[in-house]
């Protein structure tokens, strides 16, 4: 089954954002596909590259980031969102004239038709949030 | 690109976050998909839609216009649970008039605004392909 996930919440706050992860991971071992995982509201913070938990908690951006390596996962912020909550890729920054960016390996930014597209594509779409 | 029944489930009141301004957003965009989009207003969602909004004094956008262009992207079917109106002492009054033109009808102007019980309100949601809730 071809799955689309939506996360909408950040990490660390709610704890949406780690089931979503272990729901992501499940779905992979069970032989699904994921066609794509769009990050909207404060979920666009799960891009970050510049958290820094205490060391003996968990730090859900890399993990998001090498789930996506291991498994070629479509990881996409909404640009809207992320523009909003100051969260941006190197492009973006250029294009806004600022000279530094903070998104981790492994997402994209891109507009909400991907979440439309999204919904089309999958058999299942399933929400995380508050 | 294939059709399929989309559904937005508002839950949250239009103020205090801001899940239903960006709900509304990703409405207008599936618009733009040419899909099949219904909106649910449940629990304070009802509140995104009532009559006479005035965000001067908070600091915040009164997006509340927007609601009434929805006819305009071919969205008209807006389910309001009764129940959820109820607990907070509102009735249909205390609602915009939101509308859609039929074309097909010289234009008239038609009720957008659906409303339903919990119960129908399940079934109306178990027919949905996608739903995405806010």
């Amino acid at each position: 089954m071809k799955f689309t996930i939506m996360i909408n919440e950040g990490p660390y706050q709610h704890q949406s954002a780690d089931t979503a992860l272990q729901f992501c991971r499940a779905v992979l071992a069970q032989g699904h596909e994921i066609f794509r995982v769009f990050f909207y509201h404060d979920g666009v913070n799960n891009g970050s590259s510049l958290s820094v938990p205490p060391g003996d908690d968990r730090l859900l951006q890399k993990e998001w980031s090498e789930l996506s390596k291991e498994n070629d996962l479509d990881l996409v912020i909404c640009i809207a969102a992320a523009q909003r909550r100051g969260l941006m890729d190197a492009d973006e920054a250029k294009r806004q004239g600022f000279d530094s960016n903070n998104m981790i390996e492994g997402f994209r930014i891109s507009g909400l038709g991907q979440l439309i597209e999204g919904g089309i594509e999958a058999d299942r779409t399933v929400v995380f949030g508050d | 690109m294939a059709t399929k029944k989309f559904m937005f489930v508002n839950r949250k009141a239009p103020y205090g976050t801001v899940y239903a301004l960006e709900s509304l957003e990703v409405v207008l965009i599936s618009a733009a998909f040419e899909q099949d989009v219904s909106l649910a207003f449940i629990d304070d969602g009802v509140y995104q839609i009532t009559k006479g909004q005035d965000t001067t004094g908070i600091g915040q956008k009164n997006f509340s216009n927007t609601y009434k262009a929805l006819g305009d992207y071919e969205i008209k079917k807006l389910y309001v649970e009764k129940e959820s109106l109820e607990e907070r002492g509102l009735t249909q009054d205390d609602l915009m008039d939101l509308v859609w033109e039929d074309e097909d009808d010289d234009w008239a102007e038609k009720p957008s605004i659906i409303m339903v019980n919990r119960s129908e309100m399940a079934d109306v949601m178990a027919d949905q392909e996608v739903t995405l809730s806010f």
